[in-house]
């Protein structure tokens, strides 16, 4: 196994151009040295990005949206104060994944790369309207999270290319966004369903909508029928039930060790009518 | 002298005293398996069967010993031919042998197959995958009631004992069947019978550290093995025998122990460790991990069960009957005897029958875990006994109370008791203000009873003084529960000097008798009545010599508080003795004062324990949360009350998580498909409850100071105590462990 720890995003994306065998990404490490002990992947080169100066930082530009480094972690965003405020959703939804432990080391950016279709950072990173910039052999281009993942453990990026920024849309006034996620215990766990919405109120009415689900499907969806159900609407009990149906009728879920298909099914309506509950009342200044 | 057989008040036990391994273990002092080396020690891995069920056509090593790191490769040959195979239980030595290295099929997803010694445990694991293994594969099956099924696969002809009916499939390979009375015609007396159908899922102890050992293995026969265990003595004559070598010639040495519950009761790589060092000649250390300690350990049973039971309008039981099918692995063993004689036993029934069977599957082979059994029995009879409480509006413990067995009770599994504690934990649970307190809309409240026999087993202590006046203690079973923080109590009791100068070890297969395993809920009552039998034993020597220095008879002086004084006005007028100024010149006075004590005691106690649990359902999801828990269980007496609580707290801990989402989970293919702590779903801290408990102490008629073992009882109660709750909470009767989310989420569907 070959380590390299290059000082630019560019070296890194000549090295992984130039490599054979398995490469793989090494930021916080949190699934790619689990990956590596389980025997799952080895990888035979592998590619440390962390000394690249400024990817821990969390910046808010001057148009109020947000550039988070590559190795920005869980903690980092957690306390940050102003990134909370402006997208609680995206940081509750990073704040779930793992330990104490796991916090002080993982990214959004490779809870992304993992392209596990359970990611719990990734439907609300969909629904909030992130884009990372991808630096490859011929430059950099700025893509939609929800065009990286392709397939349970599959991205769009091709080979040589990486994720060197992750950006955060302005929040802007009267908005909020909201996570959950189903798990059977309290913590440490993977989501059998999750839900990320994201909407914008023009006094009570939900005037933009963004819904995202995760877990129920090879990759994480972005529901517009979900959005079209509510945008226009007061979030009253008639519009909850139609956005219920329509999270419901997106799944394509799959049985397994961590829920049935009906399961995930009837969930998926369950918890999106609770998270878009979540996101309206923040929209609208109150605790939640 | 005169020393009280029976002792009431004390000075010592009952007070909360830190733990003398506390230190070490806080602040990582502590050796546990993985925790020893030896120079020129090599790394092993096992090879393991990706197959439920293959033959093994050809194992080709040649590759692997090739390889430059690798220094023995070990597979079924390389272990003793003179194991005989026996029906049952008889041939357990041939059960564990082919179970640490398969023989000529692989039985189970994970069955070793062959190992590596290597100079790193990263070369060891490359060069597993340089050997080849040609299998075919055969038909497997993995439920109980498929297995029992007459086209289900043969796991091994011949395995059944002479108990088992014949036309029976193969697979069935032990029958239990006791009871009294006339269930028939009880069941005609009843105003109401309800029979039902349960099922419970396999689940692991879940102990935190995985099993690891260091071995060496000379061509002399000679060896030493340092590994994780409950049972250091089980450990040495299986070994033993599966090398061929003489018993006396293995020394072995308890580590200390990460969580046990049962599983660490037999053996797993100790003897593939030494059959790789006698090979390679040099030390050689296995740590298995997590997916390691899933597919290939011993988790407990999975069961299916039919009760029946009738009871009148007053709450009276007329007939109890129960069948229990429990599977445990490729091998016999499954506890299905356990399950029937537990089923039953908290109750004064006059017609009762159970049976149990004891099936084979493509699985691994199952070991204890805490009241091996027992958890699963009392889920289907303590569910059938909510059922007909809710149906004939009656109270649950009143019921209870009503048919509870009491001292001369004829037990359901034959004997009569003794003095039990029963009666004494209801009427506490009734009194607990948890049984009174209000519920919310949406929760549900469950009780349920538990059971467990406890148990005795060879018990070897030694209790040696040193001049200064402190003793050292040396017992043989391992500390799996704050056992040295009660030994030394007991001690400190019966010699009268401080608990902190007594310094508990637990001493090698070398240094002392033989000892059985630290299991069957024995050490406090087994090892803790020979703690003070061995100091009373010093105790008279200690009298002796103060008798000799004061020139009377050795009869006219008494112990009293840590001295020896005399037995009264007519023995003399002499400053009482302490035990320090006899240590102090014992060498000129007689030589060395030690104790010893040795037997099998047999007053064991049985012990009873109640349960009332709340929980909370979720009707959108099913997700059930466990909103308030209170133990209650009788402990005779309890030594160290901190570890009697931790105890019953664990039990209820461990019984949540099979309760609710724990389960062995079998693909098609019969590979496991959670062999990981992430989706093998135990309760993390946060899905907890406090859990509340209340010591009941209703002393046992065979021990000195009347203990009860409370490790096993615990964990008895809370599936049925959590499944009563959460059938309340969701209003339907849930009749399958786990109650995970989607099973109760379908319930409510169903339900409409």
């Amino acid at each position: 196994m070959d380590y390299h720890s290059p000082a630019s995003f560019a070296e890194a994306s000549a090295l992984a151009a130039n490599a054979t065998g398995v490469t793989r990404f090494l930021a916080g490490g949190t699934d790619v040295l689990v990956q590596l002990r389980s025997e799952l992947v080895t990888p035979d080169t592998l590619i440390d990005i962390k000394k690249i100066n400024g990817v821990s930082d969390i910046t808010r530009i001057a148009d109020g949206s947000w550039t988070l480094g590559v190795a920005a972690t869980g903690a980092e965003m957690s306390e940050h104060a102003e990134l909370v405020s402006d997208w609680p959703g995206v940081v509750e939804a990073m704040d779930l994944i793992g330990s104490t432990q796991v916090q002080g080391r993982a990214t959004l950016t490779g809870n992304l790369c993992n392209a596990s279709p359970a990611a719990d950072s990734v439907p609300a990173m969909v629904a909030a309207g992130v884009t990372v910039t991808v630096t490859g052999p011929d430059g950099t281009r700025e893509v939609a999270v929800e065009d990286i993942p392709t397939a349970p453990g599959r991205t769009s990026l091709a080979k040589g290319e990486l994720i060197s920024a992750l950006n955060i849309p302005a929040r802007g006034a009267n908005g909020g966004d909201a996570y959950l996620r189903f798990i059977p215990r309290t913590e440490m766990d993977i989501a059998v369903v999750g839900v990320g919405v994201n909407l914008r109120l023009d006094g009570d009415t939900i005037a933009e909508a963004r819904v995202s689900l995760g877990a129920v499907a090879p990759t994480v969806l972005l529901v517009d029928e979900c959005a079209k159900a509510i945008i226009g609407t007061t979030l009253d009990d008639a519009a909850l039930e139609t956005l219920a149906a329509a999270a419901s009728a997106a799944c394509n879920p799959i049985n397994d060790k961590r829920g049935t298909v009906e399961f995930r099914t009837e969930v998926a309506g369950v918890l999106t009518k609770r998270a878009a509950k979540t996101a309206y009342a923040r929209a609208k200044g109150e605790q939640a | 002298m005169a020393l009280d057989d029976r002792k009431s008040d004390f000075k010592f036990v009952g007070t909360r005293p830190d733990r003398p391994d506390g230190l070490d273990k806080v602040t990582g002092r502590a050796k546990f398996g993985a925790d020893a080396y030896a120079p020129g020690m090599l790394h092993g891995a096992i090879l393991r069967s990706p197959h439920a069920h293959a033959r093994i056509i050809s194992i080709d090593t040649s590759r692997a010993e090739a390889h430059k790191d690798v220094k023995a490769v070990v597979t079924r040959v390389d272990f003793s031919d003179k194991v005989e195979f026996k029906p049952g239980l008889e041939g357990e030595f041939w059960n564990v042998l082919e179970n640490v290295m398969a023989g000529e099929k692989a039985l189970y997803d994970g069955h070793a197959v062959a190992a590596i010694a290597a100079t790193s445990a990263l070369a060891a694991r490359d060069a597993l995958k340089l050997i080849e293994v040609e299998y075919e594969v055969l038909p497997h099956v993995t439920d109980v009631d498929k297995a029992m099924e007459p086209d289900a696969p043969v796991i091994r002809e011949g395995a059944a004992d002479y108990s088992v009916p014949e036309g029976m499939h193969p697979n069935v390979v032990r029958y239990h069947e006791s009871g009294h009375g006339d269930v028939e015609a009880g069941f005609a007396e009843a105003d109401l019978v309800i029979e039902d159908s349960f099922v419970t899922e396999a689940t692991h102890q879940g102990y935190i550290e995985p099993h690891a050992c260091l071995a060496t293995l000379g061509n002399d026969g000679k060896g030493e093995l340092w590994c994780t265990t409950q049972g250091h003595w089980i450990a040495q004559k299986t070994c033993a025998a599966l090398l061929g070598i003489e018993t006396s010639q293995l020394r072995v040495t308890a580590s200390e122990i990460g969580g046990g519950f049962g599983g660490k009761t037999t053996v797993f790589i100790e003897p593939v460790a030494l059959a790789l060092s006698r090979k390679a000649n040099r030390p050689v250390k296995i740590v298995m991990n997590r997916s390691e300690v899933f597919r290939a350990t011993g988790p407990t049973a999975s069961a299916s069960m039919d009760v029946k039971i009738g009871m009148k309008k007053d709450g009276t039981i007329t007939a109890a009957q129960g069948v229990f099918r429990l599977q445990g692995g490729a091998f016999p063993g499954a506890p299905g005897d356990m399950t029937a004689m537990c089923a039953f036993a908290p109750y004064n029934l006059t017609n009762v029958r159970q049976v149990g069977y004891d099936v084979m599957s493509n699985r691994p082979k199952q070991a204890a875990y805490r009241a091996p059994g027992a958890p699963m029995g009392a889920f289907a009879v303590e569910s059938v006994l909510d059922e007909l409480c809710n149906k004939l509006g009656l109270d649950p413990v009143d019921v209870r109370l009503k048919n509870a067995a009491h001292e001369g009770t004829k037990a359901s599994y034959g004997p009569r008791y003794e003095r039990i504690g029963l009666v004494e934990t209801l009427e506490a649970a009734k009194a607990h203000p948890h049984y009174s307190a209000p519920l919310k809309p949406g929760q549900g409240r469950g009780i349920s009873c538990g059971f467990w026999f406890n148990h005795g087993g060879e018990t070897s202590v030694s209790l040696a003084l040193s001049e200064d006046g402190s003793a050292q203690l040396m017992v043989g079973t391992p500390d799996i529960g704050g056992s040295r923080a009660s030994m030394a109590l007991m001690a400190a009791e019966v010699l009268g000097i401080p608990y902190e100068n007594i310094r508990v070890t637990v001493a090698d297969t070398a240094t002392l008798g033989y000892n059985d395993v630290s299991h069957g809920s024995r050490v406090t009552y087994a090892s803790g009545l020979a703690t003070i039998k061995a100091a009373r034993s010093a105790v008279e020597k200690l009298c002796e010599r103060a008798a000799a220095k004061w020139g009377i008879p050795a009869d006219a002086v008494k112990w009293e508080n840590g001295h020896a004084v005399p037995s009264g006005p007519n023995a003399g007028d002499f400053d009482p003795m302490p035990l320090a100024d006899i240590t102090a010149d014992m060498g000129s006075t007689g030589g060395p004062i030690s104790g010893h004590f040795e037997a099998t005691p047999e007053g064991a106690g049985v012990s009873f324990g109640t349960h009332i649990v709340d929980a909370e359902v979720d009707p959108e999801t099913g997700k059930t949360s466990v909103t308030r828990y209170t133990v209650i269980q009788d402990a005779g007496k309890a030594i160290h009350p901190d570890y009697v609580e931790g105890q019953y707290q664990g039990g209820a801990a461990q019984g949540i998580g099979w309760a609710l989402n724990e389960e062995y989970v079998y693909g098609d293919n019969g590979r496991l498909q959670n062999s990981i702590f992430l989706d093998y779903r135990i309760p993390v801290a946060s899905d907890l409850p406090m859990i509340d408990t209340v010591i009941v102490e209703v002393p046992n008629p065979g021990h000195p100071f009347g203990v009860r073992g409370v490790g096993e009882t615990g964990i008895v109660p809370p599936l049925a105590a959590i499944a009563n709750a959460v059938s309340k909470a969701a209003g339907v009767r849930m009749r399958q462990l786990p109650m995970s989310p989607p099973r109760i989420l379908a319930a409510l569907k169903e339900d409409g």
